[in-house]
C-alpha cells in the first residue's frame, strides 16, 4: 500500500519535506507519526488527503497525509 | 460629506460603505505583534470605535516588531500606548483601553457589542475561549496567528468553531516557542485580518471562514485548507 506524507513547517526540521511510503498492511496515521518520531501533541493540523483527519483513521492506498505543528503567536 | 482623510480609500471601497464603517466598533484582543498592526490599519481605513485589549507592559523584546512600542514606551501598558497612537494618527476614531487579559470573567462583558472581534491574542487557550464567548454572542472572529516564518488566518462566523477544530488541544503549545517572532510576519497577518474585518463590516468580497489560509514565507508556501 502506497500512501504519501507531507510534512509543513517545524515538522521538515531534520525531516524529509515529502515522504512517499511503502506499507506492508494496513496502519494508522498515528502509527506514522509515531515512525517519523512526531509526537501527537506536536501536530495541530493533520488532513488525510486534504480534509481534516483523525489519528486512528486507517489509510488506503494513495492516501495523503498532511501535518501541520501549531501556530499560536501574536 | 467624506473627511478627506479617507479619500485614498475611494473607491476600494465605496463612500457610503466607508461612512457606515464609522459607525462600526471593532475588538482587538491583544494589542501586541499582530494588534498593534491590526489597530493602527482599523484607525487609518476609519473604523469608528476600537477597543483595544492587553493586560501587559511593553517590553525590550517586543521591539523588533510590536508597532506600538517603541523605547520611551517600555513599561507601558500596551492598550493604552494603542489609545495614544490613534489619538495621533486619526483623533475621529475613539479607542477604548481595556489594560486587563481576557478571561472567562470578563470576556462576554468586553466583546459585547463589538461588530467584529479580532484575534490577535498569543495563547492557544485564550484563543478557544475568545471563539466560545464569539460563538455565544453571536460575533464574528477574525483569527491570525505567527510563528517564525510561518502564519495563518482564518474568519469564525457564528455557527462555526473552526479554532476549536483545529486546536484541538488547548494545552498545543505554538511552535512561536522556539522560533520566536520576527518582525514580517505579523505585519502580514495582521494586514489579511483587516481586510476580513472590512469585508465582514461591508458584506462584500470572499471570506477565509470554514477554511483556514497557512503561509510558510520561507517556501513560499500558501495553502488554504477546509474545515
Amino acid at each position: 500500500m502506497r500512501i504519501t506524507v507531507k510534512l509543513f513547517a517545524t515538522f521538515r526540521d531534520g525531516r524529509q519535506k515529502i515522504y512517499d511510503m511503502d506499507l506492508p498492511e494496513v496502519t494508522t496515521v498515528q502509527n506514522i507519526i509515531s515512525s517519523l518520531g512526531i509526537e501527537k501533541s506536536e501536530v495541530a493540523i493533520l488532513l488525510i488527503n486534504g480534509r481534516d483527519g483523525d489519528f486512528d483513521k486507517e489509510l488506503v492506498e494513495g492516501d495523503t497525509v498532511s501535518l501541520f505543528p501549531p501556530v499560536g503567536g501574536g | 460629506m467624506l473627511p478627506k482623510r479617507y479619500s485614498r480609500n475611494i473607491a476600494t471601497i465605496s463612500e457610503e460603505e466607508n461612512q457606515s464603517i464609522c459607525n462600526k466598533k471593532v475588538c482587538v484582543v491583544g494589542c501586541g505583534g499582530l494588534g498593534g498592526y491590526v489597530i493602527e490599519m482599523l484607525a487609518r481605513l476609519g473604523i469608528g470605535h476600537i477597543i483595544a485589549v492587553d493586560g501587559d507592559v511593553f517590553e525590550e523584546s517586543n521591539l523588533n516588531r510590536q508597532i506600538l512600542s517603541d523605547v520611551e514606551s517600555l513599561g507601558i501598558k500596551k492598550a493604552l500606548a494603542a489609545r495614544e497612537r490613534i489619538k495621533k494618527v486619526n483623533p475621529l476614531v475613539q479607542v477604548e483601553a481595556i489594560t486587563k487579559r481576557l478571561t472567562a470573567e470578563n470576556a462576554k462583558q468586553i466583546i459585547d457589542n463589538a461588530d467584529v472581534v479580532v484575534d490577535a491574542l498569543d495563547s492557544i487557550e485564550t484563543r478557544l475561549l475568545l471563539e466560545a464567548f464569539c460563538q455565544e454572542l453571536e460575533i464574528p472572529l477574525v483569527h491570525g496567528a505567527i510563528a517564525g516564518w510561518y502564519g495563518q488566518v482564518c474568519t469564525v462566523l457564528p455557527g462555526e468553531r473552526t479554532l476549536s477544530r483545529f486546536y484541538k488541544d488547548k494545552s498545543l503549545s505554538g511552535v512561536e516557542k522556539k522560533l520566536g517572532n520576527p518582525s514580517f510576519t505579523p505585519a502580514l497577518i495582521a494586514s489579511m485580518q483587516v481586510s476580513e474585518v472590512l469585508k465582514l463590516l461591508i458584506k462584500r468580497g470572499d471570506l477565509l471562514n470554514k477554511k483556514i489560509l497557512l503561509i510558510d514565507l520561507l517556501r513560499h508556501e500558501y495553502d488554504i485548507i477546509d474545515f
